[in-house]
């Protein structure tokens, strides 16, 4: 093709995504198609990677294609290897994609679906995938080395210990909400919980089969798991009509939040090989395989988006979180958008397997641009449900009260009418008792799944297309809980360990099982006020939750940005300084707003104070009031939490600064740590098969 | 066409870790005997190496949010 016809491709591409960003932008009262909303993802994505993302790759960091990588350099045969490109962004992209740009999205469709949309698409191809592919780079540059690590080496002590402690909070703090986001979907639905509980079983099986009948063989073994978990998908509608099993699986949230707390400790006592890795495999499968339906379905369906570009709620009244467009949107959309947990994927794990430099676009760039594409798709599933139902799910019932004909009258009062009749007829289509109040994000998403999939591949199968939707969500979200968990459990060991070398023995049982009940005290204690909050808990945990995942998405642009200003680049330090910018900004407002706005509903010592004054005047009613103390304790920890990340963020943006003051100033700083060139000795056709 | 399923199929063993122990027997031949002349330990069985390759993988921040 000779560069004319390029140019003039590259040109419509440009037209056509500015065409449809600009119609999704301008809509106003017409219902839009979802098409435009792929559309402009399509071609945001198509420029951004053309253009920014390989004049940073060329420009900035000089990507070689002749250096040897660590994964040629270590080879091992096992965890440094080089290998197929295309394996490798498949490892990256099953890695950083979890369960956050699905919740996300759904929740932040209470602004509408315009402000989401745009920091999805906007946030992603300026911010997140920035911040991963200059990670993937610099970790590539050194050895494969952990963000902490070069946190500690190229900034100082102070970063590397705030990106360890950071990371360890993010960690119980996600595990809490994701949690949460489980029990509210599996909450008096037999049917979700059997599922649900189905997957345990499921997966040890395979992990016994991949370990000892059939030692190895990963793609028998997951393929009978895919199709016992499907047939468990069918086997819970029929526990759902047996009047004499349902009972068994029938329970509040409380019982269910402590079953969650008690599995997360088996898992992360019980060896990888039984539970973990085999429950990863499953998961992985079915999210792509879901993500790909999900696709397919929306091109060949292209339902139309009821709801508004942009509701009333953009004033911090809305019912799902309080707080207003500006910061919220920003904090509640972290993963899908920019999301620093990416940073610890990119650095330590995927650089072991590059086999060459001119591949970290690919795969660290492109890697998260998928992860957007996949968040774009949560907010078209949120956003094809009429209004008044996503709000009647997504409420909790604090807010919209208990009662059903409260609930509809009250949203119908904003201007989204629903009708009991018409919850009761889809909580029915979807197999379900109820759909009041399902908050977390979990139910409307797989309502929406299911009415896309359902009017795809045929509308009798609702209730199936829904509960798939449901485990497919729970899978996941209880591998990164295995995960988190262990995760924590290490952590916690290292740090032990310096005190008493014992405790860092990762094979002493005492320490194991003390280490992990310690860290699932820490998220289960978070899990456990959620559940007992009457507004829900989604609210107060899902923004500490973004706030911290932001937090740590600052360490790694610290580190990224230090890293250039320090190599000489300073005059491209804004490619890593401009979001890291606008993350301290959104960051330190959210958390300012969080415990210092006079809204009960945002700020979390004006929310205690509220309750404490109700509680000595004797206005709350009886279950509320019990409930009061503890959650008058929970939200004076949870200011003390925020104010704690909003210094640890502070503190590394500073420390950052202060080295690149004096290296502009020719003092002296830590040196760079890039490992030496090495000519490449692989060929292209060597590497992956 | 059916060079191009077997690559498919080749792509999809490695993606899931079906053909690790055919890779690090690869691996194994290409480094170990070569340099060491047979003082080297001798290759793992597959069982062995499967437990090793699944601990190891397993340590670390694996999975994201």
């Amino acid at each position: 093709m000779n560069s004319i016809t390029k140019n003039a491709i590259w040109l419509l591409v440009a037209i056509l995504g500015a065409a449809a960003v600009g119609g999704i932008a301008l809509n106003r009262g017409e219902h839009i198609n979802a098409l435009w909303f792929i559309t402009a993802a399509l071609c945001v994505y198509a420029l951004a990677y053309r253009f920014y993302a390989a004049w940073i790759a060329a420009t900035v960091l000089m990507v070689d294609d002749t250096r040897a990588t660590p994964a040629e350099r270590l080879d091992n045969g096992r965890d440094f290897m080089p290998t197929n490109k295309w394996v490798v962004f498949g490892h990256h992209f099953a890695a950083i994609a979890g369960p956050g740009p699905l919740v996300g999205p759904t929740l932040a469709a209470q602004f509408g679906y315009l402000p989401g949309t745009l920091w999805i698409l906007f946030g992603a191809v300026l911010g997140g995938c920035v911040q991963d592919m200059v990670t993937l780079f610099i970790s590539t540059r050194r050895d494969a080395r952990s963000l902490g690590q070069m946190a500690r080496d190229e900034i100082g002590r102070i970063g590397g210990t705030a990106a360890l402690i950071g990371t360890f909070t993010i960690m119980i703090i996600l595990i809490a909400v994701l949690g949460l986001v489980v029990v509210n979907a599996m909450k008096h639905s037999p049917w979700a919980t059997f599922t649900v509980s189905a997957t345990i079983p499921i997966a040890m099986l395979v992990g016994i089969y991949m370990r000892f009948l059939r030692p190895g063989c990963v793609l028998e073994a997951s393929l009978i798991g895919v199709v016992l978990l499907l047939l468990s998908v069918g086997a819970g509608g029929w526990i759902d009509t047996n009047p004499s099993l349902r009972g068994w699986f029938d329970h509040d949230s409380l019982p269910l939040a402590f079953a969650v707390m008690a599995y997360g400790l088996a898992a992360a006592i019980f060896p990888v090989w039984l539970l973990l890795a085999p429950r990863d495999y499953l998961s992985t499968y079915m999210k792509l395989g879901t993500i790909t339906l999900l696709a397919v379905a929306i091109i060949l369906l292209r339902p139309d988006v009821k709801m508004p570009a942009i509701t009333p709620f953009i004033d911090g009244t809305g019912p799902i979180f309080g707080g207003k467009l500006f910061p919220f949107v920003f904090i509640t959309i972290a993963c899908g958008a920019i999301s620093g947990f990416h940073a610890l994927i990119a650095s330590g794990t995927t650089p072991k397997l590059l086999s060459n430099e001119r591949d970290i676009v690919m795969i660290g760039y492109g890697g998260m641009l998928l992860e957007s594409f996949v968040a774009i798709m949560a907010m078209v599933a949120a956003t094809v449900l009429d209004p008044g139902v996503f709000f009647a799910i997504n409420s909790s019932a604090g807010i919209v009260g208990a009662d059903a004909a409260d609930a509809v009258a009250k949203i119908s009062s904003w201007g989204y009418p629903v009708t009991v009749e018409q919850m009761q007829n889809l909580a029915r289509q979807m197999g379900e008792a109820t759909l009041f109040a399902r908050t977390g994000g979990a139910p409307s998403l797989a309502v929406g799944m299911a009415s896309i999939f359902g009017s795809a591949f045929g509308e009798s199968m609702l209730a199936l297309w829904y509960h798939f939707a449901i485990m497919f969500e729970a899978i996941f979200i209880l591998t990164t809980l295995d995960a988190g968990t262990r995760v924590g459990r290490f952590m916690l060991q290292d740090m032990l360990g310096n005190i008493w070398p014992k405790m860092g023995e990762t094979s002493w049982l005492p320490s194991v099982v003390l280490t992990s009940a310690i860290v699932v005290m820490g998220w289960g204690y978070f899990l456990y006020i959620g559940v007992i909050d009457p507004n829900g808990g989604v609210n107060i945990l899902w923004p500490l939750f973004g706030i911290a995942n932001q937090m740590l998405a600052a360490i790694a642009l610290s580190v990224a940005t230090g890293i250039l200003v320090k190599s000489g680049k300073l005059r491209f330090a804004w490619i890593t300084g401009t979001p890291l910018l606008w993350l301290v900004i959104i960051t330190s407002t959210a958390a300012w707003q969080k415990l210092f706005s006079d809204d009960v509903r945002i700020g979390f010592l004006a929310g205690a104070n509220d309750l404490a004054n109700k509680l000595a005047l004797g206005t709350l009613p009886v279950d509320k009031a019990a409930a009061a103390p503890k959650l008058i304790f929970n939200l004076h920890l949870d200011a003390g939490i925020t104010l704690f990340f909003i210094c640890l963020l502070w503190l590394i943006v500073f420390d950052m600064l202060r080295m690149c003051m004096r290296y502009v100033a020719g003092k002296p700083v830590l040196p760079l740590t890039e490992s030496p060139y090495v000519l490449t000795q692989l060929a292209e056709e060597q590497v992956g098969h | 066409m059916h060079v191009k399923i077997k690559a498919v199929w080749q792509t999809v063993r490695q993606l899931s870790g079906d053909d690790a122990y055919e890779r690090y027997l690869q691996h194994y031949a290409q480094y170990h005997q070569r340099h060491a002349e047979g003082a080297c330990h001798p290759a793992l069985t597959k069982a062995d190496f499967f437990k090793q390759w699944q601990d190891e993988k397993w340590t670390g921040v694996k999975r994201c949010c």
